[in-house]
């Protein structure tokens, strides 16, 4: 069975599995990282955002061949170490905000929300409501309202 | 819920002491039970407090329909009345609080809520009480049912009843070994103090003042004046485990070899299996360890989900019919327009309104799919899954095993949402099944495209209204509400067999009925008002949504509302200050008016609209501001059919007595974006027995781009001094409060929903195989 290996939260994984399984499934079924959430498996609803080089990317349509060992891949459960805190500013803004209901939706959204207020800097600007309605990721239990705030927030501290 | 105003004088009565600070009243005392156990614990019994129907106020020219003087929650409080069910808060040694609730917590803030109740009886910090759901109690029958909005109505009593119970007797057993007078002590934060400079932890009495035998006490709960807890805004009790990615659902669960199992589903709803050509091929690939024909469809097993989604997809399976073959959106509509029951006043004398509106089938799907673990063995079986019915799911499932109920457990897990989805246990018995049929232990996940188009689904359904008037009067108002079955077959149809003699609605209702007459009602002082429902019996897969008949009702009624208005040339909220006959909806309508600015000048193709709705013993006002100017409607977005923007909203709630005003505003913000999905956006396309929509590309659930860019919720304070229901209330006004700000902006009443449901904008996914296969460029637009 081909061997698959990267960098996942910091750390050098090897896994065995076949080259098209999709990422998502070699993180959740395989190496126990249920962080990244099953929402469509089409690339639509963005629940199973995580961080490719620090960008975002739906592992869900992903063949996990496409993976380098040198690609570092983050999940929520990886974020706050990428700024050696106990939690990513985001999260922490998620928090004050009391964003979550059910949850579900979350760790894609506070992983998208990240790349984004990074990718608007690399641009030299913040986010504006024309980034905001962008975001794709669904929360079928309506936060976004609290996701906005949040991220105009959490980005503050970034 | 026992109650009286004296404590018992019976042998197995702790001896009183002063309770919470006096406040000059005669107030009630609640009985419980300290209960034999290693460290403290209590057991209060769970039944009827919150049943006290209060009868509609004024004399008016319409009579109080049933949901006036009776709801359906305190439908459910009453069926619950009789079952002998009790419920429990332990202190732990280490100074904590534990309770498991009987219900389910699927965002709704159940549990927060819950645990704020303990922490202000027990006076203990919130962070030190732990809240479970509990597995299926088949004693608490009715009790152990999560929906209806009536979660909080039945546990505020009961819950701070035993936390209160626990206090008191952690003071009177330090009371005790201090030997100083009880009333002499305080608790705060976990502590026990005396004014001698003596103090004790909660941690180091739990043990010490555990019962040695079951003995019945009373107490006195706190007045809402001295709550510090309820009613002060509290961030979720698992937010810090959503944000880490550590809150478990029941997909995230490691039972032991409950490998991932997915199945092949049929291209029209309920369809069977007539045969499976390549079992064995399919077995053999890559990770696949079985597969087996269940009774709608072929279920795979595999290593990994990505696995099974190949090896469902390559299944080469012959399908025998479903149930709704050859049934479309226009077929449908057909067979409920003919299902109209008449209207009974003739348009002749007076002048009238009349209207028909049409809402297209939508689908109560949360973002996680449906999903359960079961582990079905010879002689017993276990679940794991998100149920707001656990009992009903174990009974199904063990009669389904042939297994006695005992020998089948049910565990709930944390819901990924529900709106409805998870009132039936449709996956955990499917699960079972599989599990059954391969002799091992499943993870069974419906696949995205699954859950839309075999899912259950708000069924499709006609609101026929005729309002007379003359003078200035409205002199009659009848609503003909016409739908596509909705199934109720959860576990509440029992309950209302069980108390049908009790309730207020007249004679031999059918269940639909029951639930229509008891969530329905008219706020308004209309003269003879008749709402009815008649059914249409299609076998397609249904259930309540999120706030059952409520917002189709609801937004049809306050549509022709606004008609009437103008037809006597009258401004929608002069008007219904006119003929409103309810206080707390005149209140939260007014607040509205102010803080959203009722009449403020707007652009032509923007206006103002504005819905009220009463349920659940709560009332709330939802006032916005649509936006459906050229600019707007056409604006491009991705993957989506764009339409009229609320660019503003406002949700005016009284929901009672808030318990947590922060997950309040959640449930109103939650509310108003179901409403913008359904008025504008979301719904099912049925097409030959089966919805084409397979993906949220498809489903157009609200999403940032329509969502209100400035959305306000304000909390009225507490009124009633009870807590309504909260998780739906905020559904049904929004709806019509849409609606009619679309009206007003483009001068047309709308008349079918949600507004965009004629143009399809998506290419629907193939109806064979089942599930569309992953893409594999997820890289390409990495950012
Ligand atoms: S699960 Fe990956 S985008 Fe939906
Ligand atoms: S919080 Fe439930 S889907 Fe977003």
């Amino acid at each position: 069975m081909p061997s698959h290996t990267f960098i996942l939260n910091g750390e050098k994984v090897t896994v065995e599995v076949e080259d098209d399984v999709r990422l998502l499934w070699v993180l959740r079924d395989l190496l126990g990282v249920t962080g990244p959430k099953y929402g469509c498996g089409l690339n639509v609803c963005k629940a199973c955002t995580s961080h490719i080089n620090g960008k975002a990317f739906s592992p869900c349509s992903v063949p996990v061949s496409k993976i380098k060992p040198t690609d570092e891949i983050t999940t929520i459960e990886g974020l706050a170490a990428t700024v050696g805190k106990d939690l990513h500013p985001m999260q922490r803004a998620w928090l004050d905000q009391d964003v979550a209901q059910c949850g579900y939706c979350q760790p894609g959204q506070i992983m998208t929300a990240v790349a984004k207020v990074k990718q608007a800097r690399a641009k030299g600007r913040e986010l504006t409501d024309a980034d905001f309605d962008e975001i794709r990721n669904i929360c079928r239990c309506g936060t976004y309202t609290r996701i906005r705030a949040a991220i105009k927030s959490g980005a503050k501290n970034m | 819920m026992a109650e009286q105003r004296r404590s018992p004088h019976t042998p197995d009565t702790e001896p009183e002491e002063p309770a919470a600070p006096p406040d000059g009243l005669a107030r009630r005392r609640f009985l419980g039970y300290l209960v034999a156990a290693p460290t403290l614990a209590v057991a209060v019994q769970w039944g009827a407090e919150a049943l006290d129907p209060q009868p509609a106020a004024a004399s008016i020219p319409s009579l109080p329909l049933p949901e006036d003087i009776f709801d359906l929650g305190d439908m459910q409080t009453l069926a619950a009345a009789p079952t002998s069910g009790l419920i429990w808060v332990q202190v732990n040694s280490d100074g904590t609080a534990s309770f498991a609730v009987p219900r389910a917590e699927v965002g709704q803030g159940m549990t927060t809520a819950v645990a704020m109740m303990i922490a202000e009886e027990l006076d203990l910090p919130l962070d030190k009480v732990a809240v479970t759901l509990a597995d299926a109690r088949p004693e608490l029958m009715m009790n152990q049912f999560t929906g209806g909005s009536n979660s909080m109505r039945s546990l505020f009593v009961p819950v701070r009843t035993a936390a209160a119970i626990a206090r008191q007797r952690l003071v009177s057993t330090a009371a005790a070994r201090w030997n100083v007078p009880a009333s002499e002590l305080s608790t705060k934060a976990g502590v026990l103090r005396h004014g001698s400079g003596r103090s004790a932890t909660y941690a180091s009495l739990a043990t010490a003042a555990a019962s040695t035998r079951t003995v019945q006490v009373s107490v006195q709960l706190k007045s809402p004046s001295q709550f510090t807890v309820l009613g002060t805004p509290t961030n979720r009790v698992d937010a810090h485990d959503i944000v880490t990615g550590r809150k478990t659902f029941a997909m995230d669960m490691q039972v032991p070899n409950a490998l991932p199992t997915m199945v092949r589903r049929p291209p029209t709803i309920n369809g069977t299996v007539r045969s499976v050509h390549n079992a064995d091929a399919v077995r053999a690939m890559p990770g696949i360890t079985d597969v087996a024909v269940i009774t709608h469809g072929v279920a795979v097993r595999g290593r990994t989900f990505g696995q099974c989604i190949d090896a469902v997809r390559a299944l080469e399976v012959t399908w025998g019919p479903g149930t709704v073959d050859g049934e479309s959106d226009d077929t449908v509509l057909a067979k409920v327009k003919a299902a109209q029951l008449p209207l009974a006043v003739p348009p002749l004398l007076t002048e009238h309104v009349d209207a028909e509106f049409t809402f297209a089938f939508a689908s109560n799907s949360p973002l996680e799919p449906d999903n359960a673990i079961a582990d079905v063995r010879p002689d017993r079986a276990e679940i794991w899954s998100s149920l707001k019915v656990p009992i009903t799911a174990q009974q199904d499932i063990a009669a389904m095993l042939g297994l006695p109920v005992s020998a089948v457990k049910v565990h709930v897990a944390q819901g990924g949402g529900s709106f409805g989805r998870h009132l039936f246990h449709d996956v955990a018995a499917e699960a079972a099944e599989i599990s059954h049929e391969m002799g091992k232990p499943v993870k069974l996940m419906w696949s995205r495209t699954d859950d839309f188009r075999q899912g259950r689904t708000h069924p499709m359904c006609v609101s026929r209204i005729r309002a007379t008037y003359a003078l200035g009067n409205v002199v009659s108002f009848e609503q003909r509400h016409t739908s596509v079955q909705t199934s109720f077959s959860h576990g509440l149809g029992e309950m209302i067999t069980a108390t049908a003699a009790r309730l207020p609605v007249a004679g031999n209702l059918g269940l639909a009925e029951t639930v229509f007459a008891l969530t329905q009602s008219s706020p308004y002082d209309f003269g003879a008002t008749t709402q009815l429902l008649n059914e249409v019996p299609l076998r397609f897969n249904t259930g309540s949504m999120r706030n059952i008949y409520s917002p189709n009702v609801v937004c049809a009624q306050e549509l022709v509302v606004d008609q009437l208005a103008a037809r006597m040339g009258t401004d929608p909220v002069e008007f219904r200050r006119r003929f409103l006959k309810d206080d707390r909806l005149r209140a939260v309508m007014e607040k509205a008016v102010a803080v959203g600015q009722w009449g403020r000048t707007l652009p032509k193709g923007v206006a103002q609209g504005i819905g009220l709705h009463a349920e659940y013993r709560g009332a709330v006002a939802s006032l916005v501001e649509i936006d459906c100017r050229p600019e707007t409607v056409n604006r491009p977005v991705q993957d989506g059919v764009t339409g009229p923007r609320v660019t503003r909203a406002l949700v005016v709630v009284d929901a009672g007595l808030p318990i947590n005003p922060r997950g309040l505003e959640a449930q109103m913000m939650g509310g108003m974006n179901d409403a913008v999905a359904m008025a504008l956006t979301s719904s099912l396309h049925m097409k030959n027995g089966i919805p084409l929509e397979g993906s949220w590309d498809n489903y157009f659930y609200t999403r940032q781009w329509n969502t209100p860019p400035d959305l306000r919720v304000v909390v009225m304070p507490a009124t009633t001094g009870q807590p309504s229901g909260a998780g739906e209330l905020g559904v049904a006004p929004s709806f019509a409060a849409i609606a009619c700000a679309y009206a007003r902006a483009t001068g047309t009443m709308p008349t079918t929903f949600p507004i965009n449901h004629a143009t399809l904008g998506f290419e629907p996914y193939p109806l064979e195989p089942s599930t569309p296969q992953s893409p594999v460029d997820g890289l390409t637009n990495a950012s």
